[in-house]
């Protein structure tokens, strides 16, 4: 079986490919970061650069590989950091042990967004294409706006949560408020890191690729491609699609567990948890090539990155944002500049390269 | 007692009778044709019998258990295995990956196990690799294995369509209108290959044709269609030489 070798191989190389991108990239910024070349605002920007890159990916696996248009993104992510901030913060003291705590808040992030990914699927994966795309924008936004303006207190006797006020609460004496309303949880530990970041990219990444190359993953594209045919072939429509969905919603979770955690603090607002959010998400999987996962980081870091390296020019930022987004979508989906990209492809030069030594030699 | 058994089928949208009264009996290892004019109902009576649409009346029963009121999935798992009219590809996927997919239930090994690449997830790929390519091999396929399968050749498409329909090991393969769309060397071709399924795999086919060329040269027997009821039902030859199918076919 030559063939089917070839194939596993081509697959695994295209694999192996993006985790050395990534892998290099982070080489070079931790030794700019040695050598001390590296600016300030660079150095800040290398943990959101990893999540929004995982936040690219995992949506990648609902917009490209389930097909399905999910608006939302940004709520799973919330509830991740939600979930993870209160879990560090209560543990604090505990667990002092930041190697131990982190990957345990990671964890919870993770499975609390992967949940709700789940019981919000239900429902939701019932629909298809543009309801489909408003439901999901609707409950991303009633996550936020609830995790926005709830408060959670705690003391011996128990838990006490409210919509109202800090005072609503009624705790005793010994009360702890967790959960400031619209102020959030101010004092989220620094467990985050540029090389957990990292190490948190590479997983997503092999986690979905993986998943793209298995059994689970050739059904989930397949109801993509054509579900009645999929479902004439015994795949079971439900199963997969929720598979997909919580999977992606996992993800999203971990990424709001970074957010959370590099930043400090937490408050649910419309600037870091709302809709626009979400569709600047969509904007990076969609620039970076539908189900192309490669393409998502690229594109997140660059479209992540850009704005802030452009502060200098003031007015004229969003002005050169948007031409590069504009130069982004012609460079990755005209069907001229694909044919530009083939014919000067890497591969065609090198093997250019190989057949043009003999004649060469025969010279 | 016959593989495949239909008694009153009917089913009605709205006021419409679109199948009436439908019988039907297919013995195993049998080439049967349904055939009928255009709006006849011969889709409709795949589509009943594959569990898209549910009878307001009636039964089928495969191999002696009641297949219609299930669903898709189940009757699928329980046997059947369909092509479409209008040919339904996984467009995005590599011919290979088309047939893997139908070989979903058969070769099977957990969601996490393929994540983390276990040595069963390596083993299970490989043994659906081979399987797939012998399938390949048979509509002479496995050159293409890489292709896209939206790149394949019309009647290449159709051939995929039937390859993935039998990776599900199915004991009835149900073909609507397998021919449509090929030049008579493709449809000989085709009704060579229709015929080595059969032989090759034991395989019971129903199929649904209107090349008749087809029809008389491969189907066994006939059923054909008019309106939603049986016409006439019985051998091929005796069916295609009575005079009510000729008036339904050309008029009077």
């Amino acid at each position: 079986m030559k063939t089917k070798s070839r194939r596993l191989g081509k697959n695994t190389k295209n694999d192996l490919i993006t985790y050395g991108i990534v892998i290099a990239a982070f080489v070079v910024a931790e030794v700019m970061q040695a050598t001390g070349s590296m600016s300030s605002l660079l150095r800040g920007l290398l943990v959101p650069l990893c999540m929004y890159s995982i936040l690219a990916v995992s949506l990648n696996l609902t917009v490209g590989v389930l097909g399905e248009l999910s608006l939302g993104h940004a709520g799973f992510m919330c509830i991740g950091a939600y979930a993870s901030s209160i879990f560090s913060v209560c543990t604090r003291e505990t667990i002092t042990e930041v190697w131990i705590r982190f990957p345990l808040a990671i964890l919870v992030g993770g499975i609390f967004a992967a949940i709700f990914g789940f019981l919000i699927g239900i429902p939701v994966l019932r629909l298809k294409g543009d309801y489909l795309a408003i439901v999901t924008l609707a409950f991303g936004e009633i996550i936020k706006n609830i995790l926005g303006s709830v408060y959670v207190g705690y003391d011996a006797n128990g838990v006490y949560v409210s919509l109202e006020s800090e005072s609503s609460l009624a705790m005793g004496a010994d009360g702890t408020l967790l959960i400031n309303g619209p102020l959030g949880l101010s004092d989220v530990p620094l467990d985050a890191n540029f090389i957990i970041a990292t190490v948190l990219l590479l997983l997503t990444l092999f986690v979905v690729l993986n998943f793209m190359n298995s059994r689970s993953g050739r059904a989930v594209m397949s109801i993509r491609d054509n579900r009645i045919a999929a479902e004439s072939v015994g795949i079971n429509i439900t199963k997969y699609k929720l598979i997909a969905f919580t999977l992606s919603a996992f993800f999203a979770g971990i990424a709001g567990v970074l957010y959370s955690h590099n930043l400090g603090y937490l408050a649910a607002k419309s600037s870091n948890f709302g809709y626009n959010q979400s569709i600047m998400i969509l904007v990076f999987v969609v620039l970076g090539g539908i189900g192309k996962m490669r393409g998502s980081v690229i594109a997140a870091c660059i479209l992540t990155a850009l704005p802030e390296l452009l502060r200098e020019l003031n007015d004229y930022r969003m002005l050169i944002y948007a031409i590069a987004l504009i130069i982004m979508m012609i460079a990755t989906a005209s069907p001229k500049a694909n044919a530009f990209w083939e014919a000067h492809s890497l591969k065609k030069f090198i093997s250019a390269k190989k057949e043009n030594k003999p004649a060469k030699e025969v010279q | 007692m016959a593989l495949l058994e239909a008694t009153n089928l009917s089913i009605s949208f709205g006021g419409l009778k679109a199948v009436d009264n439908f019988n039907i009996k297919i013995e195993k290892g049998q080439l049967y044709g349904l055939i009928g004019p255009n709006g006849a109902g011969k889709t409709t009576i795949f589509n009943l019998l594959t569990g898209v649409y549910k009878p307001t009346e009636g039964q089928a029963t495969l191999d002696g258990t009641v297949i219609t009121g299930k669903k898709t999935i189940d009757i699928n798992k329980a046997g059947v295995a369909r092509t479409f009219q209008n040919i339904r590809l996984f467009k995005q996927m590599s011919v290979l990956d088309n047939v893997k997919v139908g070989l979903h239930n058969h070769y099977k090994y957990s969601t996490i196990e393929g994540i983390l690449k276990l040595p069963s997830y390596f083993k299970k790929e490989k043994e659906m690799d081979e399987k797939a390519m012998s399938l390949l091999k048979v509509f002479d396929l496995d050159g293409e294995a890489d292709y896209l399968s939206s790149n394949l050749p019309y009647g290449k498409q159709r051939k995929l369509e039937i390859a993935r329909a039998l990776a599900t090991n199915p004991k009835l393969l149900l073909l609507d209108e397998p021919a449509a769309g090929m030049n008579p060397h493709e449809t000989a071709e085709l009704m060579d290959t229709i015929r080595f399924v059969r032989d090759e795999f034991d395989m019971t086919i129903l199929l649904i044709e209107h090349d008749m060329r087809l029809v008389a040269g491969i189907c066994e027997e006939l059923t054909v269609l008019n309106f939603g009821q049986v016409l006439c039902q019985g051998e091929t030859s005796q069916v295609l030489n009575n005079p009510q199918v000729i008036t339904a076919y050309l008029g009077e």
